[in-house]
């Protein structure tokens, strides 16, 4: 076989697999589609009904409690993991740190990236053991929190490392203090910041094995902070094993909503992060 | 300092400039601890979990506990070997299907791909790459799970429903495929264009400048975009959870059923909650997933620093 053979060879490879992968995406979001969009056109309203009070059993009601149990989860864990990622990225990006110091954090920041979500899950279950309290939305938010911290702090991070340095320059030039720099560099790095916390979002209301030990799994509908409760990942996972044939539909319906939430999301990052380009020094080139 | 802090209090009730160097100050104290958050929290997972297990740890010795296969929390046997070799299998299995896919992948969208082509596959491996775990494990149970159990499975002389090892095996390819996908073209995509240019210009094809320039120079970068995959297969939990069957045996075959580290945790920890000894058994068993992803990932960064230095074209 002659090297333009193997050239061709590989082409035909590489295009293959490329065509694999769109493939399975299609076929994943055709198969939810079809089965999750059926049960919701047939009752749009089991998204709004609470659950019955077997409901687990018999798929009596609908999954209201895990809609609002994931809003209620991942809204607050995205704020403060948000608060948390934006303050990191500045004190490692800014005047705050030595380069030495930044390169360490940033280690520690990636080996927890890769740390798989139920080493968080049983993180915080521990903590739960440790202090004697219940699974409760309160800790599913903690667990949620810790996960996208990594997540969000390296988005707001490459945000931050792409904002103009002029801004910088022309701020202490104006004699701003450190913390005034540091306002200015975050509204520059604005649409970077903003796709990454929907990017967290997404992430964090996907997630399954962190909330799974944390909230309680419970089956009505959220009573409070220190109740437990239940999200969409976790409710699917529950109802894809069940032998009831209308329970398992609801998890297809489920798996519908959630899939459409985490697209309409990546959607809007994209298209907030084109929005906001105009608006920032140096964006709309 | 108190008195710095005092006079600067003093200052801030007068003038302008004493309310914002407060400012300053009190904000820096607050980043300064947002800064240490990442190391915080790594030292407390590690603390907490190994505080947690060490009753176990105390009360059977490491190594009887690695290599037993008896795994009945009841009866007080602890052994982790199946869960092991399980995950074992799976890891191996995951990254031998979906590194190679997401290599070609990720040399289509960087190399050969134009235009609005490229744009629309690299837009929709994002999305791939974005889909909750869970809704994979869910298409898989009705997709996957039948096709190996009716026609994959017997090609083997296999008796199986269609879950299994292979079956999760497979299903975590498709889920970490495009996170490796997404990470390699990134850093095909850095690369500057001279290197190309060069190594067509002494006469090579494009393959061979694939295979022997650009693949070296984003070496480091898709060493680690394969490292992260590995990670995620690794500590995969609810594919695993959903499709392998949950039995805690040492699998004899590729498509028989089992139990990976994750799992274990996942179905004994309902139950068994109220039982100390296996409370600290399976906070083991994410002592042992958080040690080996770690160490992997610290290993990881060594060699990287070693492969940027031999592999450095500029």
């Amino acid at each position: 076989m002659n090297r333009y053979m193997t050239q061709r060879l590989f082409g035909i490879a590489v295009r293959a697999a490329a065509l694999l992968v769109v493939g399975v995406l299609l076929l994943v979001i055709g198969v939810t589609v079809a089965r999750g969009g059926g049960v919701l056109l047939a009752d749009p309203s089991i998204v709004f009904t609470p659950p019955g009070s077997r409901y687990m059993l018999e798929g009596t009601g609908g999954f209201l409690h895990a809609v609002l149990g994931s809003l209620f989860i991942v809204g607050p864990a995205t704020v403060v993991s948000m608060v948390a990622a934006v303050s990191t990225a500045v004190y490692l990006q800014s005047d705050y740190s030595s380069r030495r110091f930044s390169d360490g954090v940033n280690m520690f920041l990636n080996v927890l990236w890769g740390t798989p979500p139920i080493v968080y899950g049983v993180f915080v279950l521990t903590i739960i053991i440790a202090t004697g309290a219940q699974t409760s939305l309160f800790f599913g938010i903690i667990a949620i929190a810790i996960f996208q911290y990594p997540i969000m702090t390296r988005y707001t991070d490459e945000a931050l490392r792409a904002a103009p340095e002029t801004v910088r320059e022309s701020t202490y030039g104006l004699g701003a203090t450190r913390f005034e720099s540091m306002r200015m560099t975050v509204r520059a790095a604005a649409p970077g910041v903003i796709a990454g916390l929907v990017m967290g979002f997404a992430r964090g209301i996907g997630d399954a094995a962190t909330v799974l030990f944390t909230t309680g799994r419970s089956t009505r509908m959220p009573g409070g902070l220190f109740e437990a409760a239940t999200t969409l990942p976790v409710l699917i996972f529950d109802q894809a094993m069940s032998f009831n044939a209308e329970v398992r539909s609801h998890a297809y319906a489920a798996a519908f909503v959630l899939t459409s939430v985490v697209l309409g999301l990546i959607l809007l990052s994209k298209l907030l992060a084109g929005r906001y380009a105009r608006y920032t020094p140096g964006g709309n080139r | 300092m108190t008195t710095d802090t005092d006079s600067l209090q003093n200052r801030a009730q007068s003038s302008r400039l004493g309310r914002r160097l407060l400012a300053e100050r009190y904000s820096s104290y607050w980043l300064t601890g947002a800064g240490y958050l990442a190391i915080a929290l790594f030292a407390g997972i590690t603390l907490l979990l190994f505080y947690r297990s060490l009753p176990i740890l105390s009360e059977y010795p490491l190594s009887s506990m690695l290599t037993s296969a008896n795994w009945d929390p009841a009866a007080n046997n602890f052994g982790f070997l199946p869960a092991i070799v399980g995950t074992i299998y799976v890891t191996a299995l995951s990254m031998l299907m979906g590194v190679p896919i997401a290599l070609g992948a990720a040399i289509y969208i960087a190399e050969y791909a134009e235009g609005r082509t490229k744009t629309l596959v690299a837009a929709l491996i994002d999305v791939l790459a974005a889909i909750p775990s869970v809704i994979f494990g869910l298409v898989a149970l009705i997709v996957v799970v039948p096709v190996i159990g009716r026609y994959v499975a017997p090609v083997f002389s296999e008796n199986t429903v269609g879950v299994g090892i292979f079956t999760v095996s497979l299903v975590i390819a498709i889920v970490v495929t495009p996170f490796m996908t997404s990470l390699s073209v990134e850093s095909l995509e850095s690369l500057p264009d001279e290197l190309r240019e060069t190594s067509l210009g002494v006469g090579a094809t494009k393959f061979e400048t694939i295979r022997s320039v650009l693949l070296r120079a984003a070496g480091p970068g898709i060493f680690s975009a394969i490292l992260l995959g590995f990670g995620r297969v690794f500590g995969a939990t609810i594919v695993p959870a959903l499709l392998i069957g949950g039995q805690t045996q040492i699998p004899n075959s590729i498509f028989s059923t089992g139990q990976t580290l994750p799992t274990l945790i996942v179905n004994d920890f309902g139950e068994l909650m109220s039982l100390p000894l296996t409370q600290s058994a399976l906070i083991f068993v994410g002592l042992m997933l958080v040690i080996v992803v770690w160490l992997f990932n610290f290993g990881a960064m060594l060699v990287q620093q070693r492969l940027k230095r031999r592999w450095q074209y500029q």
